[in-house]
């Protein structure tokens, strides 16, 4: 199985976000933000830090 | 007998056997923790994330790490590994260990397995939790 390596760290994103919005939080509504919120943080690292290193590199 | 009635209120509740079966069952498959106290939606959130998880990591030709690995991180990688339950055992039985990691995606599969692992560890500690009235 080939996976780019984007499409890995979203893959990866995704489950581990399910699992915290639901063992970290109590209610249904904050589960569903926080998995969100973690995913969103996820995705948003990856990007910041793929520009980073592309700044280093050139 | 005022007393009496102190000390009846002070005494800790005995854990159910729910707060050890609840735990055990959502190690050894993932998501059975919450399924068995009737929480179907998080349990099947939880299976299907945590068992995609390691199948992508094992597609992927991820290394399944054993105990006698020898390096500090190849004994932790395990400790997450193990953290599966069921799913490590299987992969243990039916030797789904590609052996030596010659591309960059099996290096991925290798972190996906390790961290489907410690998700099910999470999630089996929150079966705990639920078990013993912490959470709902």
């Amino acid at each position: 199985m080939q996976i780019s390596h984007f499409g890995a760290a979203v893959l990866y994103a995704l489950f581990a976000s399910i699992v915290m919005g639901i063992c970290f939080k109590t209610t249904t509504r904050e589960m569903i933000r926080y998995g969100a919120y973690s995913f969103a943080m996820f995705v948003g690292g990856l990007i910041a830090a793929g520009w980073a290193m592309w700044l280093l590199r050139h | 007998m005022a007393n009496s009635s102190k000390v009846v209120e002070q005494t800790a509740p005995l854990p159910s056997s729910m707060s050890i079966i609840a735990p055990a069952v959502g190690w050894l498959v993932p998501g059975t923790g919450h399924l068995v106290q009737k929480r179907y939606i998080r349990g099947v959130l939880l299976m299907a994330s945590i068992v995609s998880m390691y199948m992508i990591g094992i597609a992927m030709e991820g290394h399944v790490y054993t105990p006698n690995g020898g390096d500090l991180l190849d004994m932790l990688s395990f400790l997450g590994d193990a953290c599966a339950g069921g799913l490590y055992i299987i992969s243990r039985a039916l030797d789904w260990n590609p052996g030596l990691i010659t591309k960059a995606t099996a290096d991925y599969g290798s972190k996906f397995i390790v961290v489907a692992g410690l998700l099910n560890f999470i999630s089996a500690v929150d079966a705990y939790h639920i078990a013993i009235g912490k959470k709902q």
